[in-house]
């Protein structure tokens, strides 16, 4: 995963809350390989009419060169299903504004390259009424600009290193062998029915 | 003097391995359970030729795409590959696995403490958000991303920044008929479906100490629709009772020296918490979901929103919630006609649920659909065994196998679009029980009530001297 530090896009705005991971994307379609891609099935369900075709008035069907979306409070609750944001990331999206966010969603956004930026409920209300438009996403400043205003977002110290440097935990955490071999011996000592 | 600890600092420190400078913390794992869902985590490993790192430690559960009637042969050619591809990813690995033909097969929530694979003190991580169930018994347990999957397969280990204490406290008297759904639907009515985010919730109080470990199991299932990924209640007598003799539990000296190790594990006084919220017990009344959001809970006895008097900010989601529902706004809650009824899922479907369900049920009809499906082929037995399989039989509602189900849809199995279910499941999306399903939350009784009238209905009349 490439790490990045800006991002300049269209955002455009799904004024819900509560989107959850069902919405973004229906179980149905979560036996699919990743190689497959997951972009078409973004919340797929939403996006359509009742006959099952593209409802063009939907904003992720008349804009669908964003980038950038901003939504209400608590999106990506629900299941820690990760194809939520790979749907999310395969449709081209690189960040989501919104005022709260599923803490497993965040983390699985995180582990994606995907920012989960958390916006005051005022400044999302400012953002939707805008929408759509051009935003600057500032990982270094943690801001998001627009129209030559900054609006600050807040993000974790540990997500906002590992998207600006698109770490992959696990080569990480290979560096950390010794610690964990360590661990493991006095936990087999200490606590050996763990291993049942 | 130490300064007094909560569960959570406890359970921590115990599995912290490294804090990195910017917070995060390398967490051990004692138990990773897989499902069929872990596909991309396995995967992950793949691509890298990385091995499991401690297949010991490692469990393969089929629940998500079990079929629930007929095992012997599975039509649907993606839903033989997901379960497929997770026995053949388990025996490649060496991880044990109960597959589709196991006896002990079920959803991965219950039999993880049904087999004592869950135990206090233990950090249990699984590719799915109701992992948070295993706090029950005393353990760390969190749902995680197929990233973190992948991770937790690579390396036993788990990045997680500590997340925020939280203490939800009930005290009280449950009323006859109430439960710990009840409980849950509350709390998450009233604090909202992000009213914990960032916060593991530890239950407390003398109605949690008072509840038996399966009601605590539902309890802390349901704290991720609250917003927190980890629920806990610290382990009391009652939890060794259960835990003792069983199959991967430890036995003899590891017993005694695995109590023993396990005695400090409760808040000391004095600890603080982020948070506190509290709650009385004897002003829960049964609760039904009428919108497609967990805190969009109400008390059986009361009239649906009328969004027109709602704040703005939700005025619009309880329009658009009363409308994907079909109901209207202002109207009773109780008499609404339901089309069928679900008994199941990982936060219902325990033996004391069914046995509630059947006492509502004994003697008396369904007058609409469902199907039950216990949570576990153990579950199942001890049903049969008990009698229950045959009041739900007799009533005429389906008596399936053990799953995930109707819960989640993946196994086939929907609800029609624009059909009403009365579920005893976790959660009311929009589409989550099939495309356009409208779905209730609530408890076993209640959705045994519901069967018997067809109607949302208040349980408590009817489990009048069978309790
Ligand atoms: S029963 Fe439902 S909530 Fe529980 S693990 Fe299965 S799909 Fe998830």
């Amino acid at each position: 995963m490439a790490g990045w530090t800006t991002h300049t896009g269209q955002a455009i705005a799904l004024p819900l809350e509560n989107v959850d991971t069902d919405q973004l994307i229906p179980a149905r379609f979560m036996s699919i390989p990743r190689s497959e891609g997951y972009g078409g099935h973004l919340l797929h369900d939403m996006r359509r009419n009742a006959d099952g075709e593209l409802d063009t008035a939907f904003p992720l069907n008349r804009w669908p060169e964003a980038s950038i979306l901003i939504a209400r409070r608590n999106f990506g609750s629900g299941s820690s299903r990760e194809a939520a944001v790979y749907a999310l990331v395969d449709a081209g999206y690189r960040a989501v504004i919104a005022p709260s966010f599923g803490d497993i969603f965040a983390g699985n956004a995180v582990n994606n390259g995907l920012l989960p930026a958390q916006v005051s409920e005022s400044e999302v209300e400012r953002l939707i009424s805008s929408v759509p438009t051009d935003l600057s996403v500032d990982l270094e400043a943690c801001t998001v600009r627009i129209g030559g205003a900054d609006v600050p977002f807040s993000l974790a110290d540990t997500a906002r290193t590992k998207l600006m440097n698109g770490w992959d935990d696990i080569d990480l955490t290979r560096a950390e062998a010794e610690h964990i071999k360590g661990y493991r011996d006095a936990l087999m000592q200490a606590r050996p029915w763990v291993w049942a | 003097m130490t300064t007094p600890q909560t569960l959570l600092d406890k359970l921590w420190t115990r599995h912290e391995i490294r804090r990195r400078a910017d917070g995060a913390s390398l967490l051990w794992v004692d138990r990773h359970l897989v499902h069929e869902g872990s596909h991309h985590g396995f995967a992950k490993i793949a691509a890298r030729g990385l091995p499991v790192a401690e297949p010991d430690l490692t469990f393969a559960v089929v629940d998500h795409y079990a079929p629930v009637r007929d095992r012997s042969h599975i039509a649907d050619p993606d839903i033989a590959r997901m379960i497929r591809t997770l026995e053949e990813n388990a025996k490649t690995h060496d991880v044990r696995a109960f597959g589709l033909h196991d006896a002990r097969q079920g959803i991965v929530h219950v039999i993880g403490p049904e087999q004592g694979l869950t135990l206090p003190g233990l950090l249990v991580t699984c590719g799915d958000s109701h992992t948070s169930t295993h706090g029950a018994l005393g353990a760390l347990a969190f749902g995680i991303g197929a990233t973190e999957v992948a991770h937790v397969l690579a390396t036993q280990t788990v990045w997680q920044t500590k997340p925020r204490a939280m203490r939800i406290t009930v005290d009280g008297s449950l009323m006859p008929g109430v439960t710990a759904k009840d409980i849950a639907l509350n709390w998450i009515a009233k604090l909202g479906t992000d009213g914990a985010r960032g916060h593991a919730v530890e239950y407390a109080g003398s109605t949690v100490r008072d509840l038996s470990v399966e009601a605590r199991l539902t309890l802390c299932n349901l704290s991720i629709e609250g917003g927190a990924r980890f629920g806990m209640v610290a382990p009391d007598t009652k939890v060794l009772e259960y835990v003792q003799g069983r199959p991967f539990a430890p036995k003899g000296q590891a017993w005694d020296r695995a109590i023993a190790d396990w005695a400090d594990l409760q808040t000391d006084d004095g600890a603080s918490f982020d948070r506190e919220a509290q709650f009385d017990a004897s002003e829960i009344a049964p609760t039904v979901t009428w919108g497609t959001s967990p805190e969009q809970a109400l008390p059986i006895d009361t009239t649906l929103p009328d969004p027109a008097r709602l704040p703005e900010a939700r005025a619009d989601a309880a329009r658009a919630a009363l409308d994907y529902m079909g109901l209207t706004a202002g109207r009773p809650l109780e008499g609404t006609p339901v089309d069928q009824v679900f008994l199941g899922s990982c936060t219902n479907a325990r033996i004391e649920d069914l046995r509630l369900a059947a006492a509502v049920l004994a003697g008396r009809k369904a007058k609409v659909p469902g199907q039950v499906s216990p949570g576990s082929a153990l579950v199942r037995k001890q049903a049969e065994e008990e009698g229950l399989a045959e009041i739900f039989e007799q009533a005429g509602l389906d008596w399936s196998e053990a799953g995930c189900s109707l819960c989640v849809g993946m196994n086939g199995e929907t609800v029609a679009p624009g059909k009403r279910c009365a579920s005893s499941t976790n959660r009311n999306f929009r589409g989550r029980q099939g495309p356009g399903a409208r779905t209730h939350l609530m408890s076993p009784a209640m959705v045994a009530a519901a069967a018997v009238t067809g109607t949302l209905t208040d349980a408590r009349p009817l489990l009048e001297g069978r309790l």
